[in-house]
């Protein structure tokens, strides 16, 4: 059977689109690479930063110390959130209307306005400076909705028979949700989590105007730390390390693609069990 | 005794809920309160359509006309390049994708998803640049590129939630697979294909560390396709590291505006999903 010319062309822009957009992913991630793995030497691991090796060491420190500030605070105000609405929350309640409405909010607003915000708040009007606790604090309010969302699908995902049967062995409300629904959910909240971590490594503009640029790995939460996004700008505006900055480039690839096949693996387990 | 921690936790539950509310509400008062003073100093029409951007000269001038058409051309062509490619792929991996070949490239889209803007941006500085210069062009082509993920993400779930007899209906009426796929699915999943572009629009406006890298950041009105542009967000990271006071209420303020833009692309976006469900 002969196919229309029309039939052709269609097929032939689907497949075109799919095989452009699957090799834009491969060069850009061949081109870092290519670039980038030649300058990675011991020296770039050096755990103190100056011109001479343009360490990446303090950065990725502070990268980890910032990631896990932000989830510190995130995590458990998201959980609790998601737990409220998943669990207590009645429907068509005017206030979870509009949790909902500010949750999406906060879901589309743009990293640099964060940084604004961050700056604004955190810096000045608390008067904290530029500091790991500001740009942590600016990051956990970026990735709640994320982390509130990906719960509430988790908590949500659990049967209703397991609270019931929890509900007829006489546990309570409180003990149903922790020790039932809670641990149930826990892959689907643990990919929300892992998909933050990414968002938190691969952030620059919400940090550059709340925990600083300064390269070193910081004392205490409230000095100013570069993490490793941040890193990267940097030595793109300073133009005289590009090599140092493709290196770093491959170290957040690697994170990236770690992060992604983590998440993708726990959302399996859900699929299965579902 | 359990009662009350019962009550207790419920509570914290609730408050916790609220931590949302209490974030959209502080980011509007700081924002707002920082920012508006500024436009009230330099006049509304002189700031929203003030063709010159010179914080430098005495008086200084601040208009940002150049960097609100800045970030409208550069997404109007970050979305030239990415919806009919995003739109297309998202048709291949809905319905003509081979289930093996699936396996690779949905990962393969969501790795780009997860790509850092700054690795993007060093992407661009290398390879587009050389072709296209810091450019409105290049801006464009790196935007078109980042928006890809998002719009095809969308617009497959999209087309995923066409029943599946609109295909057969159309089949059987004598339409070739592509044909029932362009003509009868992409029409019934218009809403989900019209919010993955919204969201895309968001994503490209908002983009901020990429677009400064590629589009050259010169503050007056764009003049061509291959000359420099600077976009609202560049504005702000470019200048506020050293500005102060009307200045840096001014950048503020810039900020002020783009929140404006993003808010009024969520309210359509969450307008279109409402169409949706």
């Amino acid at each position: 059977m002969r196919k229309k010319p029309s039939e052709l062309i269609m097929g032939a822009a689907t497949w075109t689109a799919a095989a452009l957009t699957f090799s834009v992913l491969l060069f850009l991630v061949g081109f870092i690479l290519v670039k980038g793995v030649p300058h990675i030497k011991p020296s770039l691991f050096a755990l103190n930063y100056n011109s001479e090796n343009v360490s990446l060491m303090p950065a990725m420190i502070s990268t980890v110390i910032m990631t896990l500030l932000s989830l510190v605070i995130a995590v458990p105000l998201g959980v609790f959130a998601a737990i409220y609405l998943a669990e207590y929350a009645k429907r068509g309640n005017k206030a979870v209307l509009l949790v909902r409405v500010t949750t999406e909010t906060l879901s589309g607003i743009p990293s640099i306005v964060y940084g604004l915000f961050g700056m604004l708040f955190f810096v000045t009007f608390l008067g904290w400076g530029f500091s790991l606790l500001a740009g942590a604090f600016t990051l956990s309010i970026m990735i709640l909705p994320l982390i509130m969302r990906s719960s509430e699908e988790a908590l949500q995902a659990v049967p209703d028979t397991y609270r019931e049967g929890a509900f007829g062995l006489g546990a309570g409300k409180l003990r149903t949700v922790f020790r039932i629904v809670l641990p149930s959910a826990m892959p689907g909240i643990l990919a929300g989590v892992i998909l933050s971590i990414g968002r938190i490594a691969g952030e620059t503009a919400a940090l550059i105007y709340t925990a600083g640029t300064v390269a070193q790995i910081p004392e205490n939460p409230m000095q100013s730390a570069r993490t490793l996004s941040v890193h990267m700008y940097a030595l793109s505006s300073e133009g005289l390390h590009t090599g140092e900055g493709y290196a770093t480039a491959v170290v957040l690839l690697v994170v990236v693609v770690l992060i992604n096949t983590g998440s993708a693996k726990l959302a399996r387990r859900i699929g299965g069990k579902a | 005794m359990s009662r009350v921690r019962e009550k207790l936790m419920g509570a914290v539950f609730l408050i916790s809920a609220l931590a949302s509310i209490l974030a959209v509400a502080l980011i509007c008062v700081f924002l707002f309160a920082n920012g508006l003073p500024a436009v009230g100093k330099i006049g509304v029409f002189n700031f929203l359509l003030g063709k010159e951007w010179s914080p430098a000269d005495t008086p200084p001038v601040f208009g940002i006309f150049p960097m609100i058409l800045g970030s409208l051309y550069v997404t109007a062509g970050a979305l030239l390049i990415g919806v009919p490619i995003g739109i297309l792929a998202a048709i291949f991996l809905a319905r003509v994708c081979p289930k093996k070949l699936y396996r690779v490239l949905k990962p393969g889209v969501e790795l780009l998803a997860g790509i850092p803007s700054v690795v993007y941006g060093f992407f661009g500085m290398a390879v587009i640049i050389p072709l296209s210069g810091n450019s409105i062009l290049s801006a464009s082509i790196l935007l078109g590129i980042m928006i890809l993920p998002t719009i095809i993400g969308i617009a497959e779930s999209a087309l995923r939630a066409v029943p599946e007899q609109y295909y057969e209906g159309a089949l059987a009426l004598g339409a070739g697979h592509y044909r029932s796929v362009f003509f009868v699915m992409l029409p019934a999943a218009k809403s989900g294909v019209l919010a993955a572009v919204v969201l895309g629009v968001g994503r490209a406006i908002g983009e901020t560390m990429a677009v400064i890298m590629v589009a050259g950041n010169q503050a007056r009105m764009p003049v061509s396709l291959f000359k420099g542009v600077r976009t609202l967000t560049a504005n702000i990271v470019l200048e506020m590291g050293y500005a102060a006071e009307l200045h840096r209420e001014a950048l503020i303020a810039t900020g002020v505006v783009l929140f404006v833009f993003i808010l009024l692309i969520n309210l359509s976006f969450s307008a279109l999903k409402r169409r949706v469900t």
